[in-house]
This record gives structure tokens, sequence and C-alpha cells, in this order.
């Protein structure tokens, strides 16, 4: 039995902000964040809250799988950024979409949430807990960023997307994820010293670096399967620089870490549901291709699966 | 050991050896930014096992200041 991708969905934000935009905010320039970043634009939710973004990206990956609403059993929203602290944004994902048969609830792992939630979604099917999953990573990064730090401010953007996941006949592979709590204090948001996120940029640089290319050569080795076999890595969008320089270290062409940080910035949980659409919907995937999905961020957390199509 | 951290330094930062001297300086010659700076140490570390941490970081200016942190630390 494994939990098979049926379909996928995004939604990103109307709302275009520029790096000349940004420029006339802070102390930054177009050239100098492109040259660190990648980043050339995000989108911003100036209308739309975390849980209307959570709800189309969901009912978009719904319509891609042709699923009925009432057919969903479980949805589990990866997210940093909820409008409000309860219910959760799955409940509210629910109500939207009318999907009365699901259970529902958050999960909070930074921006590896997705890879995590994707997982508790395998793990579920395989156990025949749940059958029928809406996995959505959904961020409103814009309402918890310090849009007055050029440290940060310059590579957060807003958007969400979902995959469902439904049971089948074959085999699935094992994760590998780690955490570390001892390094907390590197990516965090702590309520009593600031509203806002607040970044270590070059510990979080070398974090991703040394253990994105570990972890991923760790899950290849767990499965037996060799990076000849995989179409794709799938890394989380966090910056142009460290996909470049995690495919440098795994020896793996470029052609191979498909990427749109450029147009979205860093959308935390949603950066990987939303890359996984944008490269299903632009036909980049056939039945049976290999992939690796990779998380990293705050915690510090990280993770890769491997996934067949 | 010149020799061995020159060759890291032309592979993380893409320079050619021959610009690539005691005396030059990271950022200002080799045109590295902190995010090369970053990849480099880490090689670096990798390279001779010690550990530079981030705010040491701002000590380091130029290939001799590096070579200098290395035998210092080992």
């Amino acid at each position: 039995m494994v939990g098979k991708i049926k379909g996928t969905g995004s939604y990103t934000p109307q709302y275009r902000m520029d790096n000349n935009e940004l420029s006339t905010m802070v102390e930054t320039s177009d050239e100098w964040i492109r040259e660190r970043t990648g980043v050339v634009a995000r989108h911003i939710a100036k209308e739309e809250t975390n849980s209307e973004m959570a709800s189309k990206a969901g009912e978009n990956a719904m319509k891609n799988a042709k699923v009925d609403p009432l057919e969903v059993d479980l949805v589990i929203v990866a997210t940093n950024s909820p409008e409000v602290q309860i219910p959760s944004i799955a409940c509210l994902v629910q109500d939207n979409l009318g999907l009365k048969n699901a259970t529902c609830y958050d999960l909070v792992a930074a921006c590896s949430g997705f890879v995590y939630a994707y997982n508790a979604g395998l793990s579920y099917i395989i156990s025949k807990m749940y059958k029928c999953i809406l996995v959505i990573g959904s961020e409103a990064l814009s309402t918890i960023v310090d849009w007055s730090d050029r440290g940060t401010c310059i590579l957060f953007g807003d958007g969400a997307g979902a995959v469902v996941l439904k049971e089948e006949e074959g085999n699935y592979y094992l994760p590998a994820t780690h955490t570390d709590g001892s390094k907390h204090n590197s990516l965090k948001l702590y309520p009593k010293e600031s509203p806002y996120v607040q970044m270590d940029g070059g510990e979080v640089f070398k974090f991703a670096v040394s253990k994105v290319p570990t972890v991923v050569e760790e899950v290849l080795e767990k499965n037996q399967v060799e990076k000849s076999e995989i179409k794709y890595y799938v890394l989380h969008q966090a910056n142009k620089r460290i996909v470049e320089s995690v495919a440098k270290r795994l020896k793996e062409p470029m052609e191979k870490f498909p990427m749109n940080v450029m147009e979205y910035g860093n959308t935390s949980a949603a950066s990987v549901p939303i890359l996984l659409d944008e490269i299903n919907q632009k036909g980049m995937l056939e039945k049976g291709d290999k992939i690796v999905i990779a998380g990293f961020g705050g915690g510090l957390t990280w993770g890769a699966s491997i996934i067949t199509w | 050991m010149l020799e061995k951290v020159k060759e890291i330094i032309v592979e993380n930062l893409g320079v050619e050896e021959a610009d690539v001297k005691p005396e030059s300086n990271f950022k200002e010659d080799l045109g590295a930014d902190s995010l090369d700076l970053f990849e480099l140490v880490m090689a670096l570390e990798e390279e001779y096992g010690v550990e530079i941490p981030t705010e040491d970081l701002e000590k380091i200016a130029t290939v001799n200041d590096v070579i200098e942190y290395i035998e210092s630390h080992k």
C-alpha cells in the first residue's frame, strides 16, 4: 500500500512586489537581492488570508485529482503564519470546501512543514487509518515579516500549494528526517521578544548547505535508490544560492533542480507544493518518475522523501 | 598549505589561480560576497577539521588571514 499523489494545486496572491518596489521600503537594491538570493519578485497577500489561499490550493488539487469533497477524510495544513490561533487553518479549509467527512489539523515544522506533512499523510495511508488526504502548505509570511529588516523581508513571500494523497497498491519509500532543537534560536518567532521572524542568516545558510545534501544522500541510501534514477529534486525554495550549492555538493546537474524562488521568494511550508504543482502543470512529470522532495528550516528541522509519480 | 588553500579557493569562488595571492582580499580582489565566504569556510572546515564560527568571519579578509586562522586553531 502506498499514498499516491493523485493531484496538485496551488494559489499565489494577485499582488506582485518586485525588488524595485522593495527598494523604496528598505535600503537595498534589485542587484543585491538577485545576486544573493535569486529572488526577483514575491507575491503578497494583500486581499487574501492564509486560509483562503490554502482553500484555493486545496480546491485546485482536488479538481486535478478528480476527488469529490466528501471523499477527503483527512486535511493536514503545514503553516507557520495562520490568521487565527484557534481553530486550525485546516478547519477553515474544511468549511470553505465542504469536506464534511474530514478530520482536520495543522502542523508546524517551519520550512520543512510540507515534507513532514507529506510523511504524516503517507504513514496514515499505509496504516489504513485514512484513505484520501489533502496535504496543504500555506503561508501568509508577509504578516509576520519585519518590513523594516532588510535581512529578512527581501526573502519571503506568500502562497499555498496542495496535493491529494490516495491509497493505491504499490511500494513506498521511507523518509529521512531530523530535528535539532538546540538550534532553536537560529530562526524563530518568539512573540514576547518580537512579533516578527528573526533569523541568523549566516548560520541558517551554513546549516542548509551542509545538511540538505546529507539528508538527500541518506534517503537515497536508505531506500537503495541511485541518484541516476531521480528525475528532479524539488527543494524548499529558500534561496537560489542554496539550491545551487546543494546541486554542486550532490554532484548533480542544475537541470534536475526546478526552481521558482525567483518569482515567489521563500514561501516556507508552501514552497515545495507550489513548485510541485508548477512542474506538474507544465507536464514535466510522467507516471513512474521518481523525485525527491526536501525541506529545511527553523527548529532546526530538515528532511527528504522519495516520491514515485 | 598555501597551495591547498588556493585550490579550495579556486574551486569554491570560481576564480583564476593566478589571481589568488596571499594578500588577496576576498571581497575586494576575488569578488566574493558573504554567502561565497560561508561556502568557502565550510570547505576549509571540512579539509582542516577546524571550526570557524560566524563571528570570527569578520576577522578574515585575505587569503593570509585564513591560513593564519587555520594554523592557530588546528
